[in-house]
């Protein structure tokens, strides 16, 4: 017996988060007959229902494009999938967990996030299932580093945007994060959490902002009834924020040279919704989309101070608010570079919110 | 990323008063009628004029001389006349010129009536430039311009506005507090630090500016946000329909941000522990909105809001201070402006962002900085920042109550005209070079914004008191037609202040009996009674001066031991002598002829209240004879005459050199310093070891920069600390309840001191466990 192998199957990463729980799975693709037949059979079952949907109940969803294949992990051999679920749905989750007696499987079940502490009691009584609770932080770190280094099916984790500041000629390009120290880690959730890392094992927790993609996605909700975070991101595409915003060339007419101020830059977010008129002028995708620009500034704004006290020119920003969101993206990379002169530099990673499950997973195996 | 410009006016000034008031009422601006006297004042001699301009509120600076009586006393020529019969000196009133600058805050709606008006009362002609600022200066500069024939110069509003802020920050004492949540004193003044740089200022108006200012005229724009004010505003009034930003605010009060904000725990179900963050902060804000199904109130939404931005400006301005190395961050703008909800949450933000390490600041004069440097901009041939400067309680409104939801009368009123004036002080007031920590040092004893007792008992205490003193001002001048009507003004000024101060005691910095003291000063001279105790100081002057031979002969009389104890006597004795305080008024009043000896018996026999005499005696046996000492000296009459002269004699045997310092102006039955040079030529005239010590300089005259019955060692006249730092003074002689009770009690001096006083108010004797006519006297030595 190989010491990897005494981890029984099956291996979960479980980060429950302020609005959605991420959950890796991973699929062994090496099993013996020998183990085939030693499985038991709800093993198996959930294995089969995992891999064969895509979506799990109303709100469940398997992000297949980022299922990272033919992957070797503790010694086996197999894919990792990406499963995503409204942490409102958490008391159902629990639910089929039972039903699917989990607890008989005698495996640890290893969480992260807030969740990991807000439903271990429930996990207990309604599911008969001990949580092992990990710390989100570091589970992130673990999970950032890990993925990187793994690469995504022979391409790269991290990229970056090339010429951010022109429309025209900007480029997402693989960035290689070979010797990620020291990093700024910006993990955009519900609310912020932006850490320096200096090595595997040194990081701190920098600051956090309340304003994070809870903000976006509520306010949108409030302002425009949209219900869902793909609607809200769909309406922003279509609108523009100049008409909600004041801007620098609002009220100079052009430049602030004095103080060097360039007449685009946004002076007050929401500035032109003081006036009666203009709130009457705008539509719905307008308010989206500034919301949208407001929050990313925002972060960029507080990430670039952060780089800046923490004296550290790469910010890698990660988490799920910036899913499908490439508006974000290119305005965050694009900000950084414009008010550093070109001195910090934007990255992003494929896997966005998984990387705290991730984390999490890799604390089971590595727990062994 | 959005960084804000400097500062937006049009929208800044259109959110500082919430709309409240202004637009639509055209009809209104013609109806009100101004009072002369109480608005625009001294505007026949005003000059260099200077507008600030924001969306609802217009800030108008005036620089102007006013004239007004002062008493001046003049050695008669004695030679050859009945000395027994005339009196010592005249005393003549004569009219002084002083500067004195003007600001007056209305609304927007106001701005045609008031330039009409100060058209008609401008009889200056060589005024021919206006300057101006903010937004609104674009939009009235034609009206301006044809209204009162000034040409407008426009400044730059950030340059405007540090430069005010430099200044507020150098002349006005108490001008920067925090703000404290749920404490009985809203508002913590703090001491004016002698070096005012490097610091952070934080411009909340539609968009955050955050400008570091280095030097008098280095500053630099260092960042912003675009999250302010007008985002509070535009997404408060989308959220909740509300127009109004006062309003906004008031929902903002009511509201419960935790329906609306997703907290720590509702994420981790009770704190994260691991990195200490309790439940109860917010994780994400607007978190619990993200459903199209629930409805949530304005209020709680007006709150979510709010805590977000003020967070958000919070962190920012934490991570730029920290960046730059600053601690002191200066908050202003219309989203900060007397508004307590915001200062609140500022305060609080800046407090967990800074864990406890800088604290947010306020300033008093805020609303004014803008007006206040465009101003200067206009004055700089003038030199005004040579000059020092002093807030004019009785010309200026005080800060008005922030709480939206008391007095709404005066939110009203201050809305209307509010005022601010600060008269040019003659001569540049510099700190004590004698103080131990001029940064920590306090001139007040009790801070009556703090102690609710005492202000209630003080408060109490002027205002009975108020009929006398208004009385005594219409008697001292009998040949005046129309003495009585303006001692009448007088009172009914100074009481309205009291009123003001019993619900506002923040009005003016930190209330202190010398803050009471100094705005009656102020009243008395507004309604032209610059000394109404002249007389009374000539006659006791000149009864005091018969005695001061015999009491001199009884002294030297004496053995040394004996002698020093009879000195001390005397100067407590002299101290009884004080006009201030009621219960010697009364004696004095019926008494006439109470005596320096019967003063003497009043006094409580040792140990006195507070008596180190032994150590002093002590240190006159043993020690060396001092360098220099410096005296401050209280009372007219028997006390500067025969209580302090007479120890200044002995100093001056012992080889002491003494600075006697009198007040600039006249407060109470105080000596001036003019009256003191005519006390002091007298008693020369009589006394050998006077007059030469005169002659040898060994006996020097100098003035304090005061006119008020209590001693400021921070606001002192710059001639003294020369003298004091020449002189190598070691020993500091301050005597009368109002200079070493009221203030300087708990002053720390780098050199020996004596304070010395007799407690003539019974609540403060009882307070310090004492009798009336206790005897306070305090000799400290540094501790090397």
């Amino acid at each position: 017996y190989k010491l990897v192998n005494l981890k029984v199957f099956p291996w979960f990463g479980l980060d429950i988060g302020g609005t959605l729980v991420k959950l890796v799975y991973f699929e062994p693709k090496d099993i013996t007959a020998e183990e085939e037949e030693e499985e038991v059979e709800n093993l198996k079952s959930i294995r089969k229902y995992l891999t064969s949907n895509v979506a799990y109940g109303s709100t469940g969803i398997r992000d297949v494009h980022l299922e990272l294949k033919d992957l070797t992990l503790c010694g086996r051999k197999g894919n990792l999938h990406f499963i995503r679920f409204p942490t409102h749905d958490m008391p159902a989750f629990i639910q089929m967990g039972s039903e699917k007696h989990f607890s008989s499987l005698h495996t640890t079940l290893c969480a992260t996030g807030g969740g990991a502490y807000k439903f271990e009691q429930d996990f207990r009584t309604m599911g008969d299932l001990q949580l092992c609770k990990l710390d989100e932080l570091d589970c992130l770190i673990k999970g950032v580093l890990y993925i990187d280094s793994v690469g995504f099916n022979g391409r790269s984790e991290c990229y970056y945007f090339e010429n951010p500041t022109d429309a025209e000629r900007c480029q997402k390009l693989p960035f290689n994060l070979e010797n990620p120290y020291p990093l700024l880690l910006v993990n955009i959730g519900s609310g912020v959490s932006i850490l320096a890392v200096y090595s595997k094992e040194n990081y701190k927790r920098v600051t956090g902002t309340s304003l994070g993609g809870g903000t976006f996605f509520g306010l949108c909700c409030l302002l425009t009834g949209c219900s869902t975070f793909e609607e809200a991101l769909e309406m922003a595409s279509h609108g523009d924020s100049t008409k909600v915003d004041k801007l620098v060339r609002d009220i100079y007419g052009g430049d602030y040279e004095r103080f060097g101020l360039p007449g685009w830059a946004v002076a007050s977010s929401f500035g032109n919704m003081m006036s009666k008129e203009k709130r009457e002028s705008v539509s719905k995708e307008d308010l989206a989309r500034a919301t949208l620009v407001t929050i990313t500034n925002n972060i960029g704004s507080i990430a670039r101070m952060c780089a800046l006290n923490e004296n550290i020119n790469r910010v890698v920003f990660v988490g799920n608010f910036l899913r499908i969101n490439t508006i974000s993206m290119r305005l965050l990379a694009y900000a950084l570079d414009y008010w550093s002169k070109g001195q910090l530099k934007a990255l992003f990673l494929e896997h966005e919110g998984y990387f705290g499950a991730v984390g999490a997973l890799l604390e089971l195996l590595g727990s062994a | 990323m959005p960084m804000r410009p400097s500062k937006e006016w049009v929208a800044i000034k259109m959110a500082e008063r919430g709309g409240r008031g202004s637009g639509g009422h055209g009809s209104l601006d013609k109806s009100i009628t101004l009072p002369p006297d109480e608005i625009f004042r001294n505007l026949e001699n005003a000059k260099r004029f200077a507008i600030d301009i924001g969306g609802s509120l217009t800030k108008l600076a005036y620089y102007s001389t006013v004239q007004h009586k002062v008493a001046r006393v003049r050695s008669f020529d004695h030679s050859g006349k009945d000395i027994e019969h005339e009196p010592l000196y005249e005393i003549s009133v004569q009219e002084e010129i002083t500067a004195r600058l003007h600001f007056i805050k209305f609304e927007n709606t106001y701005i045609e009536t008031c330039l009409d008006f100060i058209k008609d009362h401008l009889v200056n002609t060589e005024t021919k430039v206006i300057k101006a600022t903010g937004g609104g200066a674009y939009k009235f500069k034609d009206l301006i311009e044809k209204k009162l024939g000034l040409k407008v110069d426009k400044e730059d509003v950030m340059t405007c506005l540090i430069k005010g802020c430099n200044f507020v920050l150098k002349n006005i004492p108490h001008e920067v507090f925090a703000y404290q949540k749920d404490s009985d004193t809203e508002f913590r003044f703090q001491t004016n630090h002698p070096n005012i740089f490097p610091y952070l200022l934080v411009n909340i108006g539609s968009g955050v500016s955050i400008v570091k200012v280095e030097t008098e005229d280095k500053f630099e724009w260092i960042g912003g946000s675009s999250i302010g004010g007008g985002t509070f505003w535009g997404l408060g009034a989308l959220l909740t329909k509300t127009k109004k930003f006062d309003e906004l605010l008031q929902l903002a009060s009511k509201g419960q941000h935790t329906n609306v904000d997703m907290l720590v725990k509702d994420v981790y179900g009770g704190a994260y522990q691991t990195l200490g963050l309790s439940g109860n902060l917010i994780a994400s804000s607007f978190g619990k909105s993200t459903t199209a199904d629930k409805e949530f109130s304005k209020e709680d939404m007006a709150k979510s809001l709010l805590h977000m931005i003020s967070n958000d400006i919070g962190q920012l301005a934490c991570l730029y201070a920290k960046l730059h190395n600053l601690d002191k961050i200066y908050f202003g703008g219309f989203f900060i402006r007397g508004h307590p909800v915001t200062m609140r949450t500022i305060t609080y933000s800046i407090n967990f962002f800074s864990k406890g390490e800088v604290q947010a600041l306020f300033l008093r004069h805020e609303g004014y900085l803008g007006a206040i440097g465009a101003f200067l901009k206009g004055a700089e041939q003038d030199n005004p920042n040579q000059y020092s400067w002093g807030e004019n309680y009785a010309g200026s409104s005080g800060l008005m109550s922030t709480s939206p939801d008391v007095f709404p009368m005066q939110r009203t009123r201050s809305g209307t005209f509010d005022m601010f004036e600060m008269d040019r002080l003659e001569r540049p007031l510099v700190n004590l070079p004698l103080l131990k920590d001029p940064s920590t040092y306090i001139p007040d004893t009790v801070d009556l914004t703090d102690d609710a007792m005492a202000r209630k008992y003080w408060l109490t205490c002027f205002e009975e008191a108020l009929d006398g003193v208004a009385k005594r001002a219409a008697a001292s001048q009998p040949d005046s037609i129309d003495a009585s009507e303006r001692a009448e003004k007088f009172r009914q000024k100074y009481w309205n202040k009291l009123q003001t101060l019993r619900q506002q005691p923040f009005a003016y910095g930190t209330l202190t009996v010398r803050s009471l003291l100094d705005t009656r000063e102020h009243c008395l001279n507004e309604f032209n009674f610059p000394d109404p105790y002249s007389k009374v100081k000539q006659k006791e002057n000149g009864i005091a001066l018969k005695c001061f031979q015999s009491v001199i002969e009884s002294l030297d009389s004496l053995g040394w031991e004996e002698r020093q104890f009879a000195l001390v006597k005397g100067l407590l004795a002299g101290n009884v002598f004080d006009w201030g305080a009621k219960a010697v008024s009364d004696v004095l009043e019926s008494e006439p002829q109470f005596g320096f000896e019967e003063a003497k018996s009043k006094l409580q026999e040792r140990p006195w209240l507070e008596d180190s005499y032994s150590q002093w005696l002590e240190r006159l046996k043993e020690g060396p004879p001092h360098k220099c000492a410096l005296i401050f000296a209280d009372n007219s009459g028997i006390d500067i005459i025969l209580g302090v002269f007479p120890f200044v004699r002995e100093l001056l045997s012992r080889g002491t050199e003494v600075i006697l310092a009198c007040n600039s102006g006249p407060a109470l039955n105080d000596v001036t310093y003019s009256e003191s040079l005519i006390v002091t030529e007298r008693i020369a005239a009589m006394d050998p070891v006077i007059q030469s010590a005169l002659r040898e300089e060994k006996l020097l005259l100098v003035q304090t920069g005061s006119s008020s019955p209590c001693l400021d060692l921070s606001r002192l006249d710059k001639g003294l600390a020369v003298l004091v730092r020449e002189r190598e003074t070691d020993l500091v002689i301050i005597e009368g309840m109002g200079r070493a009770i009221h203030t300087n009690y708990y002053a720390a001096l780098k050199c020996e001191s004596l304070k010395l006083a007799v407690i003539k108010n019974s609540w403060l004797a009882d307070r310090l466990g004492g009798k009336i006519f206790s005897v306070i006297f305090k000799y400290e030595v540094p501790c090397k």
